[in-house]
C-alpha cells in the first residue's frame, strides 16, 4: 500500500467508524483490454481499452447510442461480450458466476431509472444486499443504511416506499443503496438524465461529495459542469469506440478531435 | 386579471387548498338521479328490478318459506303428507350430514378429522389476518408442519391411532384434502416451472416447456383416469401407491402447469431494470428472484392465482369418475337412498352443495381482493 493510497485518506477524512478499512495492494481498479461486443449484428463496442487507477474519476460522454451504458454494464457484467478482457480489482470477469458475484459485491452501480425495489421501503432497499450478500447482522446493516441515508441527506425518508419520493430523492436512495455494500468502485449510468431540472443539483452534489472522499468512479453523463469539477480524465465515445481520451482541462479548452469539438459545441450552447 | 391579458401578473399570496365541492346533494337525491335519470335509465332500473325479483323470490320460497325443516324420512317431505307445495327437504341434509362431511370415515375416529380442521383453522386464521405478527413462523407451521400432522392424524397407524384407509374417506373431507394439497403444492411447483421456462439453461428450459405443455394439453379427467386405472399396470406391485395419493399427485402436477403460466405472466411484467438493480448488488439468482422479482411478480398476478385456486377447488368434483367420493360424489350416492326419494331431494342436495362451494370460492375471491387493495395502499406506484 503506497503512501498516496486514497483509500486511507477516505477513511481518515470522513472519520467513518462504520467503514471497515479496506486495504488492497492493487493500484489498478479496472482494466479493459480489446473489448468488443455485438448486439446481434450491431457492433456496439469496438476495441475498447481503458485502465482506471484506484481513486480515479472518469467521465464518459457521447451521443446516445454510442455505447456508454453498454460499456459500464460490461464492468459488472450485467452485459456479456464476445471478445476482449475485463479485469476488475484484480479479478478477471469470465463465465464463472462466483467471480461475477465477487466483482458485483465490490462494484456499486447507479442507473438512469434508479431501479429501486418498489415493494421494499427505503431502508429495506438499503439493507437487502448487506444482509444477504455480506451476511451482515440486521441491526448493523440498518445502522450502516441510516449512516449512508444521512450522508445523501435523506435520513428522514427511511421508512417510506420509493414511490412516495421525488425523482431526485429516489436517485439519492439508489446511491445510498449502492454505498451500503461499501464498494470500492462506483459506476454511474446517466444518473441525472431522467430527473426534473430542479433535482439534478442535489444528485450531483451527492456525487461530488463522494468524489471528494476518494471513491473510484466511472460516470456516463452529459453534465459538463460536474465533469469539469470532478473528472481526472474525460472520454468521448461515438459509434462504439473511444474518440478522445484527455485531461479535463485539455478536453474542454483544446479538444483534439473534430468529433469532440462538434459534440462540445452541441452540448455547451 | 382576465381584464388585461397583456399586463404582467405577480401573485402576492399563494392560494390555500379548498375542499372539493359536494357532488349532487345527499344519498337519496344522488340515488334517484342515477337510477331514474332519463327514460333509458328508468327502463334499465325497472327491468333489473323485475329480473332480480323473478330470481330471488322463487329461491327464497324454495329454500325457506316452503321448506320442510323437521322429519325422519321421505314421507315428511311429500306434498301429500305436508298438505301444501314443498320446497327444500332439509331433514334429508340433516340425516346425511355426517356422510357429506366425512364419507365413510369410521364414526369413532371422526374426531380426528375435526381436530385436523380445527388445527388448520387455528393456523390459517392468524395467517390471513394482516395485523397478527409472527407471519414467518406461522407460515412455516401452516405450510410445513400442518400437512405432515394432518397426514398422520387422518391416515393414522402411528401413536396408537388406528389406520383409516383412504378408500373410506369421503365428502367434504376429500374435497378439502384434494384442494388444500393442490393449492399448497401447485403454487411452488408453478413458480419453479415458470422460472425454469425463463431460464438461460437450454435443457432446463426445454424440460419445463415440455412439462407445462404436456399437462396443459391433457384434460384433468384423462389425468385422473390414467393415474387411477392405467398407472398400476405400468408399475410393479411393490410400488403400489394409494389411490387417493395417485389422484393428489395428478392434481398437483396438473394445477402446477397452469400455475406456471400464470406466474410467468407476472415475471414478464417486471421491468428489466429490477433484474439489473438486483444483479448489480451481487444478489445472485435465487436471492434476486426470492426477494426482488417474485414478490412483485406474484403480487401482480394475485387475481390469476386465485382464479386457479377457485378452478382447482371446483375441479376436485371430477374425482367422482375414479370412484373417489368427494362432497358431490357423496351427495349423488345419497340420492340413491330410497328412504329419501322425493321430488325435491335432488334440488335440496344440489342447493346445499352449491352453497358450500359458493361460500368457499366467494370467500377466496373476496380475501384476494382485500389483499390486493392492502398491498396497493402499502406500496403506491
Amino acid at each position: 500500500m503506497g503512501s498516496g493510497d486514497p483509500e486511507q485518506g477516505r477513511a481518515e477524512t470522513s472519520g467513518d467508524v462504520l467503514l471497515e478499512m479496506r486495504t488492497t495492494e492493487n493500484p489498478v481498479a479496472i482494466e479493459i483490454v480489446g473489448l468488443n461486443k455485438w448486439f446481434g449484428k450491431f457492433h456496439v463496442l469496438r476495441d475498447i481499452d481503458l485502465k482506471v487507477m484506484r481513486g480515479e474519476r472518469i467521465v464518459i460522454c457521447g451521443p446516445s447510442g454510442s455505447g456508454k451504458s453498454t460499456l459500464l454494464r460490461c464492468i459488472n457484467r450485467i452485459e456479456d461480450w464476445q471478445r476482449g478482457r475485463v479485469i476488475v480489482d484484480g479479478t478477471e470477469l469470465t463465465e464463472d458466476l462466483k467471480k461475477i458475484d465477487e466483482v458485483r459485491r465490490e462494484v456499486g452501480m447507479v442507473f438512469q431509472q434508479f431501479n429501486l425495489f418498489p415493494h421494499l421501503t427505503v431502508l429495506e432497499n438499503c439493507t437487502l444486499a448487506p444482509i444477504w450478500v455480506r451476511r451482515m447482522p440486521k441491526k448493523q446493516a440498518e445502522e450502516v443504511a441510516r449512516h449512508y441515508l444521512a450522508r445523501v441527506r435523506i435520513p428522514e425518508q427511511a421508512d417510506k416506499y420509493p414511490g412516495q419520493l421525488s425523482g431526485g430523492q429516489q436517485q439519492r436512495v439508489a446511491i445510498a443503496r449502492a454505498l451500503c455494500m461499501q464498494p470500492k468502485i462506483m459506476l454511474f449510468d446517466e444518473p441525472t438524465s431522467s430527473l426534473d431540472p430542479e433535482m439534478v443539483k442535489e444528485v450531483l452534489d451527492t456525487m461530488i461529495a463522494l468524489a471528494l472522499d476518494g471513491m473510484t468512479m466511472v460516470v456516463a453523463s452529459h453534465e459538463m459542469g460536474f465533469a469539469r469539477q470532478v473528472a481526472n480524465r474525460m472520454v468521448l465515445m461515438d459509434a462504439g469506440q473511444f474518440v478522445e481520451v484527455n485531461e479535463p482541462e485539455a478536453f474542454f479548452t483544446r479538444p483534439q478531435h473534430e468529433r469532440t469539438r462538434l459534440f462540445l459545441s452541441q452540448i455547451l450552447r | 386579471m382576465a381584464a388585461d391579458l397583456q399586463a404582467p401578473f405577480i401573485r402576492r399570496a399563494l392560494l390555500e387548498p379548498e375542499p372539493p365541492p359536494l357532488a349532487g346533494g345527499d344519498a337519496l337525491t344522488r340515488g334517484r338521479a342515477r337510477l331514474f335519470g332519463g327514460v333509458f335509465n328508468t327502463v334499465l332500473t325497472v327491468a333489473s328490478a323485475i329480473i332480480i325479483a323473478a330470481l330471488v323470490w322463487p329461491a327464497l320460497k324454495f329454500l325457506l318459506i316452503d321448506a320442510v325443516w323437521t322429519g325422519a324420512s321421505r314421507v315428511d317431505c311429500l306434498p301429500e303428507t305436508v298438505g301444501r307445495e314443498v320446497g327444500a327437504c332439509w331433514p334429508f341434509i340433516k340425516a346425511k350430514f355426517v356422510q357429506f362431511m366425512y364419507g365413510f370415515y369410521p364414526a369413532s375416529e371422526q374426531w380426528r378429522v375435526d381436530v385436523t380442521y380445527a388445527l388448520g383453522a387455528a393456523l390459517l386464521a392468524p395467517l390471513l389476518i394482516p395485523a397478527v405478527p409472527y407471519k414467518g413462523t406461522n407460515a412455516i407451521l401452516f405450510f410445513g408442519l400442518f400437512p405432515v400432522v394432518a397426514f398422520f392424524l387422518l391416515v393414522g397407524g402411528v401413536l396408537g391411532l388406528p389406520h383409516v384407509e383412504t378408500r373410506v374417506w369421503g365428502g367434504l373431507l376429500v374435497t378439502l384434502v384434494i384442494s388444500f394439497t393442490g393449492i399448497i403444492f401447485s403454487l411452488p411447483l408453478g413458480v419453479l416451472l415458470a422460472l425454469g421456462r425463463r431460464s438461460h439453461l437450454p435443457i432446463i428450459r426445454a424440460l419445463c416447456v415440455i412439462f407445462i405443455e404436456f399437462w396443459r394439453g391433457v384434460p384433468l379427467i384423462t389425468v385422473l383416469f390414467f393415474a387411477t386405472y392405467m398407472l398400476p399396470f405400468f408399475l410393479p406391485d411393490a410400488w403400489r401407491i394409494d389411490a387417493l395419493a395417485r389422484v393428489l399427485i395428478g392434481v398437483v402436477l396438473f394445477a402446477g402447469a397452469y400455475m406456471a403460466e400464470v406466474v410467468r405472466g407476472g415475471l414478464q411484467a417486471i421491468p428489466r431494470g429490477q433484474f439489473e438493480g438486483a444483479m448489480a448488488l451481487g444478489l445472485g439468482y435465487w436471492r434476486m428472484m426470492g426477494f426482488v422479482i417474485l414478490p412483485q411478480a406474484l403480487r401482480l398476478v394475485i387475481p390469476g392465482i386465485v382464479n386457479s385456486f377457485i378452478a382447482l377447488f371446483k375441479d376436485t368434483t371430477l374425482v367422482l369418475i375414479v370412484a373417489i367420493f368427494d362432497l358431490l360424489g357423496q351427495l349423488r350416492a345419497a340420492f340413491a337412498d330410497p328412504n329419501w326419494a322425493t321430488p325435491v331431494t335432488l334440488f335440496t342436495g344440489f342447493a346445499f352443495a352449491g352453497m358450500i362451494y359458493f361460500l368457499v370460492s366467494f370467500g377466496m375471491s373476496r380475501y384476494a381482493l382485500l389483499m390486493e387493495r392492502r398491498l396497493n395502499i402499502q406500496q403506491p406506484r
